[in-house]
């Protein structure tokens, strides 16, 4: 008896039964996901040429590689692409490890008031992205903030928004608004620690911190390296809180990030370009997850 | 029988909750209350840090025009100018908020619940029907959750303006049903929850695979409160896409309206009207987590009980 004639038509059933369920989100996937990307894909190897003094119109010529050359021979997109570096290899280890730090507080034995901390840990994810940044731009504004006010009265000059302070005012509203956020999901993958093993750990001489740190840890591992891989790739895409903080921040470039510099190269009709530097970004944010994938797991043998 | 957890986690959904009241009264772990109090000083700091700004925003809004910057920023002021702060806000230009508002209410409560549908349809389909191409699907989606949305905005922008439905209120929508994190979850929960067995007595009983579908999503229910809070969110606080899409005034939802505001720096709408703006733009996002979080633990304790 060959399988294949009892398997075919059952497989070919299967599939009549799950396409009116499939296909619905499948169409509209293609719609939002793959045809934009194609779309950016094929865009990003043409140009615009325009002829003689632009009176003659413009023509769309295939470029081949040229907008690609053009995004690595960019100063301003490779600025960007180093800002948002340097801002995630500070932010993102403090984030998480205050966010490990804390999930393993009201985890443990030792606090008290679990349930308050844990809301109000959480309190900030209510208010994410630009409403968060529209706040912190009002505590960062130089002549208004009460912060600077307060320092300004004990006769200590603070500014959020010079240049220099810039990179850490962004990081500061980032670590605000996602800490709990990951604090909570390293206290839920804290939750299926099975409660024998912490046991067990103590009757061997194992407890508190060292049994946090050598035990709860290693075990939780797979959490952790989501929120990092997530941290990463949300800081790559930096947008909202730098073209939030230009209004109080006017020396902060328009190309600040590289969404802001492909941005920029959309509002000057610049669309070939402005698609090359997404198809770019979107690499470089599939190569970064995945070294940091290998990494940790390198890192677990 | 009904089985009822000590739960200490009625607001995460986890899986396996073990014992904890044993754990702490263990006799090997107890601590000094000194170290009890060097936690507790930890906790409560990162608490101030994390609940300051919040507060001076509430603050804030009860403060008369001109005292909120003036004075102790995290403090009332003189009056209490709550009341007329929110009239002025919904008053201001023609009275565009409530437009905004309306229109963030459309695109989250309307896409959330349309992208909840389709995602959970698909994740169930890919969960319990064997048919080829099935893992291909699920590779490509799970491939998109690590996409980022802003990343993926300008290639949308582009298409859309190719095909002319830019500055209409579907392409900000016809990207807000879209949830490949929600074919994720649902077709994890969907394996673990909904038993074979079950499909199996449907086809006996010759209902339609719809119908079957339909017994199931009650056992789906707490992963589809996720997928829409989450996709909810997502779409109450999305501010690049709306802004790129969005010419119109009328159509734009809260947050490119608010950012647009801030940008005035106060004239001719006041510091007070974008911070009260900021405040009542919160509160829906507030209102959905505690009334669904609620809804979410009784579909956990109804899980528990089975």
């Amino acid at each position: 008896m060959s399988p294949l004639t009892i398997q075919r038509p059952s497989r070919r059933r299967e599939l009549r039964r799950a396409a009116p369920f499939v296909l619905p989100f499948l169409l509209l996937f293609v719609v939002v996901y793959l045809v934009p990307t194609g779309y950016s894909v094929v865009q990003s190897f043409f140009a615009v040429k325009r002829s003689g003094l632009g009176l003659g119109g413009a023509e769309t010529v295939f470029a081949g590689l040229g907008n690609y050359v053009r995004v690595f021979q960019d100063g301003d997109f490779i600025a960007s692409v180093g800002r948002v570096t340097f801002i995630g290899v500070i932010q993102v280890p403090v984030m998480l490890g205050i966010a490990l730090v804390l999930a393993l507080l009201i985890d443990s034995s030792v606090s008290t008031g679990r349930k308050f901390f844990r809301v109000a840990y959480f309190v900030p994810y209510g208010l994410p992205g630009v409403i968060a940044a529209l706040v912190w731009s009002f505590l960062y504004a130089p002549s208004l903030s009460p912060i600077t006010g307060f320092f300004a009265s004990i006769g200590v000059d603070v500014s959020f928004v010079t240049d220099g302070a810039l990179p850490f005012s962004i990081a500061n509203i980032l670590t605000w608004a996602w800490t709990g956020y990951n604090t909570i999901l390293i206290f839920a993958a804290l939750q299926a620690v099975p409660a024998e093993t912490m046991e067990a750990a103590a009757i061997d001489g194992c407890s508190g911190w060292k049994a946090a740190l050598l035990i709860k840890v290693p075990l939780i591992r797979p959490a952790l390296l989501l929120t990092l891989v997530f941290s990463v790739i949300g800081t790559f895409q930096l947008y909202n809180e730098p073209v939030t903080m230009k209004s109080v921040a006017p020396n902060l470039p328009s190309t600040y990030t590289p969404i802001m510099a492909a941005l920029r190269s959309l509002s000057g009709n610049d669309f070939n370009y402005a698609a090359a530097q997404s198809v770019v970004l979107g690499a470089l944010i599939c190569v970064v997850s995945v070294l940091v994938f290998r990494a940790s797991a390198r890192r677990v043998d | 029988m009904t089985v009822t957890l000590p739960s200490p986690t009625r607001n995460e959904p986890v899986a396996g909750v073990p014992n904890r009241r044993r754990r702490r009264a263990h006799p090997l772990t107890t601590v000094s209350p000194a170290s009890r109090l060097f936690v507790l000083a930890v906790m409560i700091l990162f608490a101030v840090y994390f609940l300051l700004p919040v507060w001076w925003l509430v603050v804030s809004v009860t403060k008369g025009s001109g005292e909120i910057f003036s004075g102790n920023g995290f403090w009332f002021g003189e009056s209490f100018a709550f009341v007329e702060n929110i009239k002025t806000l919904f008053q201001a230009q023609g009275g565009v908020y409530s437009r905004w508002l309306l229109n963030s209410l459309l695109y989250a409560v309307g896409g959330g619940i349309v992208s909840t549908l389709l995602a959970s349809m698909c994740g169930y389909a890919l969960a319990k029907f064997r048919f080829p191409g099935r893992e291909a699907v699920f590779g490509t989606v799970l491939a998109a959750v690590l996409l980022p949305a802003p990343v993926l905005a300008i290639p949308l922008y582009l298409v859309f303006s190719a095909t002319g439905i830019i500055n209409t209120f579907w392409a900000v929508f016809i990207p807000s049903i879209v949830s490949p994190f929600g074919v994720y979850l649902s077709r994890i929960y969907a394996a673990s929850s909904i038993p074979d067995a079950l499909i199996e007595a449907g086809r006996i009983d010759g209902a339609g695979e719809m119908r079957i579908f339909g017994m199931g999503v009650r056992l789906m229910a707490p992963a589809m409160v996720t997928i829409f809070l989450f996709q909810f969110v997502a779409i109450w606080t999305n501010f690049l896409l709306p802004s790129l899409m969005l010419a119109d005034s009328s159509l734009q939802p809260v947050t490119v309206g608010l950012v647009g505001w801030r940008e005035m720096q106060g004239n001719p709408i006041s510091y007070t009207t974008v911070v009260t703006g900021a405040f009542v733009s919160v509160v829906p996002v507030v209102a959905m987590f505690l009334s669904l979080q609620s809804f979410w633990s009784k579909g956990l304790a109804a899980g528990a009980v089975k």
